[in-house]
């Protein structure tokens, strides 16, 4: 019973790191533009979530309807003036250019709000829990996290496959000269994907506030555990992404059990695992 | 029938540049003669990010690999000469090549992997490679774990009988390394692997469709810099007397900002780490005191220059005025006789 217990807080915990995925995943589709900024805007997701409840008062969870809106304007905004400057042939400005705001952001957060951890408090929610069978007690608060990521990727899936929204971002995949010639505006193409990428970390950042302690350090871990879930899951499949989220997840919680000090080796190397198997991922879509 | 040519390496501007290079190095090698032991220290300093964003330029600059992970290699190097010498008695100095080659077969499997990643994922996949050693590293008890561990005293003083001869001593082996690193480059980029070089750095493709074998100059690349790195990181820590897996695979220390330098004085070409490095040098001295503002400045400098001026402060000078300070040109001069016929 220990070990189910334990596969399943791995399980739950996935669906945290498939939406780090989830982002990251969209915006390569999107532009081919890998943000190695991501992890520190997921935590500065979670600094502006501890501002909200910290000036309004309210629900940690409530305030994800304010830190939404407000990642997914920094998103539009650095990407229209930012970053659509850095795409092109050329691999290097756009990696320069995140890693150059990763430690932008990164140390702002240390100016603005110290090393300190920090953590946000929801209530009873945090450690109310209930038996699935006997013996196996599922958290309610990582049952709803799971909740919130499969309704997440469920909502990107439909909107990039049954929406004109989506239908802009996969014409722009493919063939960036024609999209544009189709009338498609690509750096507000662009520039949407972005905001919806944040969007999506705005959630999961508020998530991570909630759950675990954080300080402006974290960052770059997150954009690993984002990356590793897109590989394992395969390129190009938001579904994959949440089935590579749970596979890590699992790993690292049965690294942990083993050794403690083995926690985040066991994902790193189940990670190396299925890139040396199958560099595709396990559920490849497109091929690139 | 054949003309006779030959190929000339060097420019006006280069024979200058050339000349400096060597009046640089006699006075740097007299450095304990008039300088002081924070000096001494300053210099070394100065050396190491000299060869480790020479090393980041020849991979990212030249190669097309955008590793954000060389801290693997410097840690790795560190550790070897930890290892070596306080479990297996190996003379430090002999430690810092025995690094090098350590690191050198351990790049090959990594590269078999990370190859697989494309373009921008393969940055972040040696972010994990970084990782991976770094919590291997933790889990080693015999070298300290998570917390580190010094360099026992008599394996510092094996080294030399009086502090201050082990001090002239520490400078003259990193002198030594950075100008063996930077010739090795210059060598390596005037060697047929140069040329190819080149190209694969101004079009890949075109690279590839006149024979250039990228993925094979790619490996042999991430190679040679892996053993690099892992000599420089050798003689870092062996100058700190202490390490610990923080300090050893430090994403900031080792790659951020040998990245921003490399990027400030100009990607792609051999004098750009070396001008950026003088940079940063100069900054840090006037801005020390500013903490983290001090690196936040940084990343916005490397962002603006990326995106104004994308070959750094010396591509913008040397396409400007013409300048090289390193015999690497290659003019093609026919013999006389052969330019009539």
């Amino acid at each position: 019973m220990e070990w189910v217990n334990i596969v399943i807080q791995g399980v739950l915990i996935g669906g945290l790191y498939a939406m780090f995925a989830a982002g990251l995943a969209l915006i390569f589709g999107v532009m081919r533009l890998v943000n190695i900024a991501h992890g520190d805007l997921i935590v500065l997701a979670a600094y502006i979530a501890l501002m909200t409840t910290d000036t309004l008062g309210i629900n940690p969870l409530l305030a994800i309807v304010i830190v939404v809106p407000i990642m997914a304007a920094i998103g539009y905004g650095l990407q229209r003036a930012l970053l659509n400057r850095t795409l092109g042939d050329d691999l290097l400005p756009p990696l320069l250019v995140t890693f150059g705001l990763s430690v932008i952001i990164q140390n702002a957060l240390l100016e603005l709000f110290t090393a300190d951890s920090r953590r946000l408090r929801a209530g009873a929610i945090e450690v109310a829990s209930f038996p699935l069978v006997e013996g196996v007690w599922i958290g309610v608060l990582p049952l709803l996290q799971f909740a919130v990521a499969v309704a997440v990727i469920g909502v990107l899936q439909l909107l990039f496959y049954r929406t004109a929204f989506g239908r802009a971002f996969r014409a722009t995949s493919d063939d960036q000269s024609v999209a544009q010639l189709m009338g498609l505006d690509n750096r507000h193409v662009f520039a949407l994907a972005m905001a919806l990428s944040l969007a999506v970390i705005a959630v999961a950042g508020v998530f991570i506030a909630i759950r675990t302690n954080f300080d402006p350090a974290i960052g770059p871990a997150r954009l690993i555990f984002g990356f590793e879930a897109v590989i394992i899951g395969g390129l190009g499949s938001m579904w994959g992404t949440l089935a590579g989220g749970i596979i890590l997840g699992v790993a690292q919680a049965i690294g942990a059990q083993i050794n403690p000090g083995w926690q985040l080796l066991a994902g790193h190397l189940a990670f190396l695992f299925i890139l040396a198997l199958r560099p595709e991922g396990l559920f490849p879509k497109v091929k690139g | 029938m054949i003309a006779s040519f030959k190929i000339e390496h060097a420019t006006r501007s280069s024979r200058i540049g050339v000349a400096a290079f060597g009046l640089a190095f006699v006075l740097l090698a007299a450095a304990p003669a008039w300088g002081g032991r924070d000096d001494l220290r300053l210099l070394s300093e100065i050396y190491a990010y000299v060869a480790l964003a020479s090393l980041w330029n020849l991979l990212a600059g030249y190669a097309g690999l955008v590793s954000v992970g060389q801290q693997a290699y410097v840690g790795l190097g560190g550790y070897v000469l930890f290892a070596s010498t306080i479990l297996a008695g190996v003379h430090p100095l002999l430690a810092v090549p025995l690094a090098g080659a350590v690191a050198a077969v351990v790049a090959l499997p990594v590269a078999g992997l990370m190859f697989r990643l494309r373009g921008h994922y393969f940055a972040i996949g040696t972010w994990v490679v970084a990782e991976v050693f770094r919590l291997i590293a933790s889990q080693i008890s015999a070298l300290g774990g998570g917390s580190g561990i010094s360099l026992p005293a008599s394996i510092v003083t094996a080294m030399a009988p009086s502090r201050q001869l082990r001090e002239f001593l520490m400078y003259w082996v990193a002198l030594a390394l950075v100008v063996l690193v930077l010739a090795a480059i210059v060598l390596l980029l005037r060697s047929r692997y140069g040329l190819a070089l080149t190209a694969i750095r101004d079009n890949e493709l075109a690279a590839r469709s006149n024979g250039v074998d990228v993925t094979r100059t790619k490996l042999v690349v991430y190679v040679l810099t892996a053993f690099g790195t892992a000599m420089v990181g050798a003689l870092i820590f062996l100058q700190k007397l202490r390490i610990s897996p923080d300090t050893a695979f430090s994403v900031n220390d080792w790659t951020a900002f040998v990245i921003f330098i490399t990027v400030i004085g100009g990607i792609g070409r051999v004098e750009g780490p070396i001008i950026g490095t003088i940079i940063f040098f100069v900054l840090r001295q006037t801005l020390a005191d500013l903490g983290s503002l001090y690196l936040l400045m940084l990343g916005a400098v490397a962002i603006a220059v990326m995106l104004l001026a994308p070959k750094g402060i010396w591509g913008f000078l040397a396409e400007r005025f013409g300048w090289q300070l390193l015999p690497l040109e290659r003019r093609l001069r026919f013999a006389a006789d052969a330019r009539t016929t």
